[in-house]
């Protein structure tokens, strides 16, 4: 194998960091009317890196094992790509603001950067790299939590994410120098040979999944989640509660397959009350919200458990239906903070009680606002009804019927929650409802993106099959 | 019969462009699209009637025709999805049903919503409804068929919400949207469950009469039934959410806050229906591999239609006396297919059913626009309100008596001749249960005749402004669908529709009629007694009837106690009771389900303390706790 052919199955990663590198020069060296196109310049280019990547290359090992390439991978990394191209789209106008202006180049770099940590993450195929990965995907996150220096809400989300992120990571670390402890090995493909179910080995097990459930804001490691994604900026808290999210997930979910096999009796029972905890203590929490954005943390919660039931079934059809849950998440997410930021960063208001009468002054961000929710909810025929519909066949089909009717059970309780928003766009009155908005071609294009998406996604059967070829199981 | 695929993309097509330009269309522009795509779809429909009906049959039966289909999902090997278009009897009658109350609907709209605010938009919202109703009942599987069914609760919650003004609209529109979503679940879940045992979506399939397919799902056994009872029961259970089967009927009172149009279009004819429909739609399993579900689905029905036909007797606001009044035939239709079974007279049932369901919506949505027209006039839903408003409004007068005169099963209209035979055919299944139907229906001619004579008779009401007619764009579909309600019952229902699709002809079965008949209008002469000259003292009687009443005094007698009854302990005892019961337990319980979480989010909110110590020392706790777990367990 030449040294060349190592670097392919690293395509994504190598094309990001050109990127990168690109545009941290241009931002260095552009002068005060360069700095003007740096934004359309960015998004363009990340649009080109997105096409670039996007076909899937063979399966494959580089590095002596230390990447694993699997062609799902890259479709999760189109994926982040498509996700982060959309909150770009969302947040341009924020950075076209003159106080913002000089930050646009930290911006750009400290996402960029998480998310190529997201890419080592997926697909390394060793646990130093895999944290070298996540600590790249963490550290500039809470820069980026913090964002707004000035703003206190913002500092102090900030100086949670990065506490909390830091033991959380210990914590894995811990699990991982267990593992190491008791196996002499830390590539994945060795370690599941070397798995007994020895003491030692079930606590780096569980040590090490509790660090990766912090990121996915599985319960009882989801306490975070509300508070930083009501203190970040609104374009971080949508990255956090997509791409952070999906990445994660789809690490766990290869993780639990590949190296954890041997575990699967205990890691499926461990699911099961997990999900059954995350699904129901979300949606309790998300009834009381008064700020959207804590409101879509729960709700984002709540989701994290409905995906872990597409985890616990082990099986091919399980991953399929959870890489598309996630895409279908996506958009649906997506579109709803297209709403919130459009919404935030013109009158800053926040608060579920300001979006009421929303919809006679403002009826297509209403609309736009009404299909992500019901897609997040699970109405047909949005998007959101299939992905949850494959979700919970796939889990039914491995015989968690019991699962499956508490999560079915709990899709009506959401229900209550997601009308509730619904209900304050388009029925209730305001004596100071949000004023007629002229939101920018940035924001309107990604919520067009983002609406068809809910639309159409579930409509069109291929995509489902074509996720379908690339999945594998236990 | 590719063209049928036209039914679908009319409706479509105008809420598309309703939904986009609603801005920038005037009202009488986004009526004309509205109307006019409603009608090119009508017209396509009743053409498609005509094209089905006259194909010739194959060794007498009607087939079944798949003019369209694609698949649209895989899943795993066997299980796919697809969308297209199912062609039979029942899809068939049922498209001519929709299209011509949607259609009534669409033009009585024009002049009863004229000048609304947000005119455009509620035309787009109908026109997806029809959209969704039309997908509902022409899908090839019962997958497809989940999709329009939520569509059509989507659809439906937004009309019912459109007057967002009024609270009592909006939370209606939520409860309407929360109670069927309930009742979906366990639809859903009976798909996964029928899906999973048999490998198929598809209704060709599983109606094909192949037994091998649900070997599978019979032998399996969970709680003392098998799969197949389990998943069919469960469908029925979303079929019961969706036309108002007690207890999940307690959201269609309340929908009656939305515009009267919507309520003739989603509350007598369409959605409300759909749960007949289902189970119509899959009679062929229930009657063969699940008859202890089909006898279920006739107790729930016959409970049903008494409980809501008691209660209608006391209701004051005249919509919601329809309200119920649905409530109540909806459970005929339901019994009439609870006891068919599926050969020559045993299926009279079916049948029957469906004839109701047909001539049912026809008086239904009549009686509706007509209380729209009454509503539209005196700007109030009280019948205390009303009175004399015969002589104000005659063309509303007359076409509401015929559909009175319908519903209460009085030849020649339509409804003698479809409940006749739902009679009928409960009296060959089980006498007492026909006993029970028949008490029904007595109270069905009583409670409709007094709000007839309460509205249009009665005393003579002070108005504040003189109620004047409608204008013709209200009155004409009114006339229109008199027709069908005066004449609908000569149709030959059983040459078009029976449960094995071959041509049966109807035996009239004289005592049962004698007997429903009479009940019927002894129920009328009490409710004209009681009611025709409430409030005038006077008592004057200008028809010859009192006269044959007082001739007959030993009749008289038998309507004295007969009235006793009804006033004394009906009214204060039983329906008030039943009233009670529906509005504090029934009612009461779904809010008390709510009041639970709500209680339950309380209790747990102080573990979002926001102090991060806290959120630490969680996270270790539920890592230990885990590891302990598996190492000690």
């Amino acid at each position: 194998m030449s040294y060349f052919s190592n670097f392919a199955t690293m395509r994504s990663e190598g094309s990001l960091l050109a990127l990168i590198l690109f545009l941290l020069l241009f931002d260095i060296l552009a002068g005060r009317k360069g700095k003007n196109y740096f934004q359309p310049v960015a998004i363009l280019l990340f649009a080109l890196h997105t096409l670039f990547t996007l076909m899937p290359a063979e399966a494959g090992e580089s590095f002596g094992g230390m990447v694993q390439y699997h062609p799902m991978m890259t479709m999760v990394k189109t994926m982040l790509n498509i996700a982060t191209l959309i909150i770009f789209l969302q947040s341009k106008h924020h950075f076209d603001g003159p106080e913002q202006k000089y930050q646009q180049g930290e911006y750009y770099f400290l996402t960029l950067s998480t998310l190529l940590g997201m890419y080592l993450m997926i697909s390394s195929g060793h646990f130093l790299l895999f944290f070298i990965g996540l600590e790249m995907a963490s550290i500039p996150l809470a820069a980026l939590v913090a964002f707004n220096k000035h703003h206190k809400k913002s500092a102090e989300a900030g100086a949670k994410f990065i506490l909390l992120s830091a033991f959380s990571s210990g914590i894995l670390l811990f699990g991982i120098s267990y593992l190491y402890g008791t196996t002499g090995s830390l590539y994945f493909s060795d370690i599941p040979s070397l798995l007994s179910h020895n003491p030692l080995q079930i606590m780096a097990f569980v040590f090490f999944l509790s660090g990766l459930f912090f990121k996915i804001s599985i319960v009882p490691f989801h306490l975070w989640t509300a508070d930083v994604y009501e203190g970040a900026p609104t374009n971080v808290t949508a990255y956090l509660s997509v791409v952070s999210k999906s990445s994660a997930v789809f690490v766990l979910m290869t993780l639990l397959f590949k190296v954890f096999g041997n575990f699967v009796v205990e890691w499926q029972t461990m699911l099961f009350w997990l999900i059954i905890v995350t699904i129901t203590v979300g949606n309790l929490f998300a009834l009381r919200q008064k700020n959207v954005k804590r409101f879509l943390a729960f709700s984002s919660i709540s989701q994290a458990g409905y995906i872990a039931l597409g985890i616990i079934s082990g099986s091919p059809l399980g991953m399929t239906t959870v890489v598309y849950y996630l895409f279908v998440y996506l958009f649906s997410n997506l579109a709803a903070f297209g709403v919130i930021t459009a919404i935030g960063s013109r009158t800053g208001k926040m608060n579920i009680p300001d979006y009421k009468g929303l919809y006679q002054t403002n009826p297509k961000l209403s609309f736009v606002m009404m299909m992500a929710l019901f897609s997040l909810a699970g109405i047909a025929p949005f998007a959101g009804f299939m992905s949850k519909f494959f979700i919970f066949s796939a889990a039914a089909q491995q015989g968690y019927y019991l699962l499956v009717i508490i999560a079915v059970i709990n899709t009506i309780l959401s229900l209550y929650y997601y009308l509730m928003v619904v209900k304050a766009m388009f029925i209730d009155q305001s004596d100071h409802p949000v004023p007629a908005l002229r939101t920018d071609s940035w924001n309107r294009a990604s919520m067009v993106i983002c609406t068809a998406a809910i639309m159409f996604a579930g409509m069109l059967g291929f995509i489902f099959s074509y996720l379908g070829d690339y999945s594998f199981g236990l | 019969m590719e063209y049928t695929l036209l039914i679908l993309l009319f409706p479509l097509t105008s809420f598309i462009v309703l939904g986009l330009f609603s801005n920038r269309l005037s009202h009488k522009a986004a009526g004309i699209i509205g109307t006019g795509a409603l009608l090119a779809m009508t017209l396509l429909s009743f053409y498609a009637a005509w094209d089905y009906f006259t194909t010739p049959k194959a060794e007498g039966f009607y087939q079944t025709l798949i003019p369209f289909n694609t698949p649209w999902l895989h899943m795993g090997s066997h299980l796919h999805i697809d969308m297209g278009i199912l062609l039979d009897p029942i899809s068939v009658m049922m498209l001519v049903v929709i299209s011509t109350v949607s259609l009534m609907v669409h033009i009585y709209s024009l002049g009863y919503m004229k000048g609304e605010k947000g005119f455009q938009r509620y035309y787009g919202f109908l026109s997806l409804f029809t959209f969704s109703m039309m997908g509902l009942v022409l899908s090839t599987n019962i997958f497809q068929m989940y999709i329009f069914w939520e569509l059509v609760g989507v659809s439906s919650y937004l009309l019912i919400g459109f007057y967002y003004t009024r609270p009592e609209a909006v939370a209606a529109s939520k409860k309407a949207f929360i109670v069927t979503r309930f009742a979906d679940m366990f639809f859903l879940i009976g798909i996964l469950v029928l899906s999973y045992y048999t490998q198929t979506f598809d209704f060709g399939t599983l109606m094909s009469g192949n037994e091998t397919i649900f070997q599978h799902a019979l032998s399996t056994r969970f709680l003392g039934a098998s799969a197949l009872v389990w998943a069919m029961a469960l469908i029925f259970i979303g079929g019961a959410g969706k036309s108002a089967l007690f207890p999940l009927h307690i959201w269609l009172p309340d929908a009656m806050e939305g515009p009267t149009p919507v309520s003739a279009l989603i509350h007598a004819a369409t959605m409300v229906v759909a749960g007949v429909y289902l189970v119509a739609r899959l009679f062929p399993i229930y009657v063969a591999f699940t008859p202890e579900v089909l006898e279920g689905i006739a107790w729930v029905g016959a409970f049903t239609s008494m409980f809501a036909a008691v209660i209608a007797i006391v209701q004051t606001d005249i919509k919601r006396v329809l309200a119920f009044s649905t409530i109540s035939q909806i459970g005929f239709m339901m019994v009439a297919l609870g006891v068919s079974k599926l050969e020559g007279h045993e299926g009279l049932g079916y049948m029957a059913s469906l004839f109701h369901l047909f001539t049912h919506a026809m008086f239904k949505a009549l009686l509706f626009l007509g209380a729209g027209s009454i509503i539209h006039a005196v700007h109030s839903n009280e019948m205390e309100r009303m009175g004399g408003l015969r002589t104000y409004m005659p063309v509303t007068h007359l076409t509401f008596l015929v559909a009175c005169l319908s519903i209460a099963g009085i030849p020649p209209f339509s409804g003698f001749f479809s409940k006749d035979e739902i009679l009928a055919a409960i009296y060959g299944y089980h006498t007492g249960l026909g006993i029970w139907m028949t008490v029904a229906a007595g109270f069905t001619a009583f409670y409709i005749f007094r709000l007839y004579f309460s509205i249009f008779w009665g005393k003579q009401t002070q108005y504040a402004h003189t109620p004047h007619e409608s204008p013709r764009s209200m009155t004409f579909p009114l006339i229109f669908l008199a027709i069908p309600t005066l004449l609908g019952g000569f149709i030959p229902f059983g040459h078009f529709v029976t449960a094995n699709r071959s041509v049966y002809t109807i035996h009239p079965d004289w005592p049962i009629m004698f007997i429903s008949v009479l009940v019927s209008l002894t129920a009328i002469f009490i409710a004209r007694k009681m009611y025709q000259y409430a409030g005038t003292k006077t008592g004057e009687a200008s028809s010859g009837l009192k006269g044959f009443q007082k001739a007959a005094y030993h009749r008289f007698y038998v309507d004295e106690v007969y009235l006793f009854i009804t006033k004394k302990i009906l009214f204060n005892g039983i329906a008030r009771a039943f009233a009670w019961f529906d509005h504090h337990v029934v009612d009461g319980s779904i809010n008390g389900l709510a009041s639970v979480t709500d209680w339950v989010s309380i209790k747990i909110r102080g573990f979002q303390s926001g102090e991060i110590q806290w959120y630490a020392y969680i996270f270790l706790f539920g890592t230990l706790l885990i590891t302990a777990l598996f190492l000690f367990m």
